[in-house]
């Protein structure tokens, strides 16, 4: 372990020593991690390397390592019940556990160094570097196809299609007011008739027209409407009181 | 090549179908602009994997070390063509290397993890080294060497790194297997234990 990290003296309200000294006390259980104030030991560090005037890389990360597994012990100690795992390890596991992750990252130090003298004595190797221009996998093969049916399938694509129907287009709607005109003329010579009697011979698109003229005449007050159940004959009856407003047409 | 060629005597080859393929994989390999599997080199050459075989112990017998300033390497779970290590002074005067030009320390660590412990999440590469490993992963995606390789089980787990055949052909490993064991480097961890507590001792007495 540098110098730097294991030599650096603390002085805390809980403890007074070099680091190590404290982490060793933490981890054999001597000393409570909940006491320990982290921030003033990182403060500490920075005084430390400060006054040292240089940057020793190797120190840093040290500490940090240490520092976070400090951390993370304290605050595994602060939540007892989240806890529970480590509370469980016994002072020389935890040792285990901290050694083993420093091993764990020491191992891929080494690792990162052995990669960088392989990039050093690799380095006279120049090869070809790109995108793959590989080509697209060939298609599977057909078994042989007789060409005359490909023509049968093609002539019968070319038969001109069924003319369309446009049929359902020819509807023509007669003009509202003709039905208005000629309920009119009815209610002049009959107090009461019967829709379906008056249309009941027409075509189902008249009957439908001959329908709204009757709720524009039940709108403007002229006639009134009777029907005793659903689908019942509706009764059209002329009001008493006559009235003279005219009232525009509206076309269906 | 490690198996033997007796049955082949460069006298009587040229000529021979054997040495017709040979050029054949000569071609593709020159055309090829990343390692090529045996498995790949059959199927387009139209041959059996044995005879493929067979024809790249000629190639690589042609192209090595003193002999061509084109050479042929097992690299990458394939065969590639490299220049020869002698013109490597005239190639870095034309050409750079930009994979691997100004790797940090940092980015070495994270590929070593990746490495060995691929795949892996940057969560779990951040517990290793103890910093946040996000930009150096970044980094190492965008120079090809580490590549996305799914993600973890868990619902919404991490994404997951692997090394890429690239760094394999960067770092001249025919596969992972050939990188150091781990065993064998360094991290005694039996020491730094007992070094940890012989300090304690010492204080405490």
């Amino acid at each position: 372990m540098p110098s730097a990290v294991r030599e650096l003296e603390l002085d805390l309200d809980a403890f007074e020593g070099p680091f190590d000294l404290l982490l060793t006390l933490i981890l054999k259980d001597q000393l409570e991690p909940a006491e320990i104030d982290i921030a003033s030991i990182v403060v500490a560090f920075v005084e430390h390397l400060t006054a040292r005037d240089e940057l020793d890389l190797d120190a840093c990360g040290e500490f940090l390592v240490l520092i976070a597994a400090l951390l993370e012990i304290k605050a595994r100690h602060l939540f007892p019940e989240e806890g529970a795992e480590l509370d469980e390890l016994e002072p020389e596991e935890a040792a285990e556990e901290l050694a083993r992750r420093l091993a764990e990252y020491r191992r891929m130090k080494e690792a990162a160094v052995w990669l960088s003298e392989r990039l050093a004595t690799e380095r006279e190797r120049f090869f070809r570097l790109g995108p793959a221009p590989l080509a697209p996998q060939p298609e599977r093969r057909l078994a042989s196809q007789d060409p005359t049916l490909l023509a049968e399938a093609l002539r019968g694509l070319a038969v001109p299609p069924p003319k369309v129907s446009l049929s359902h287009m020819a509807l023509r709607f007669p003009p509202v007011a003709q039905f208005l005109e000629r309920f009119r003329a009815v209610l002049r010579r009959r107090r009461v008739f019967d829709f379906d009697g008056e249309v009941g011979g027409l075509p189902r698109i008249e009957q439908a027209v001959a329908f709204l003229a009757l709720l524009e005449l039940r709108k403007s007050g002229e006639v009134a409407l009777a029907q005793a159940s659903p689908f019942a004959p509706i009764r059209v009856s002329r009001t008493e009181t006559e009235r003279t407003s005219a009232w525009t047409v509206r076309s269906a | 090549m490690d198996r033997p060629l007796r049955l082949i005597s460069t006298d009587t080859i040229v000529g021979t179908p054997i040495d017709a393929l040979a050029r054949t994989l000569e071609a593709l390999l020159v055309v090829a602009s990343q390692p090529l599997a045996v498995g790949e080199l059959a199927e387009a050459a139209a041959e059996e994997v044995e005879r493929v075989e067979t024809a790249l112990g000629l190639v690589s017998e042609r192209y090595r070390e003193g002999r061509s300033g084109i050479v042929l390497e097992r690299v990458a779970g394939g065969y590639a063509f490299r220049a020869s290590r002698e013109a490597a002074e005239a190639c870095g005067r034309l050409f750079e290397r930009p994979v691997e030009r100004g790797l940090t320390q940092a980015a070495l660590e994270t590929l070593a993890v990746v490495a060995y412990l691929g795949p892996v999440s940057r969560p779990e590469i951040a517990r290793i080294r103890g910093v946040a490993a996000d930009s150096t992963v970044a980094s190492l995606v965008e120079r090809g060497l580490v590549a996305e390789a799914g993600r973890e089980s868990a619902p919404g787990g991490a994404v997951r790194y692997r090394v890429t055949p690239l760094f394999e052909r960067v770092f001249a490993l025919d596969t992972l297997a050939e990188l150091p064991r781990l065993d064998d480097l360094g991290g005694e961890q039996e020491a730094i234990r007992e070094r940890l507590l012989a300090v304690a001792e010492a204080r405490a007495s």
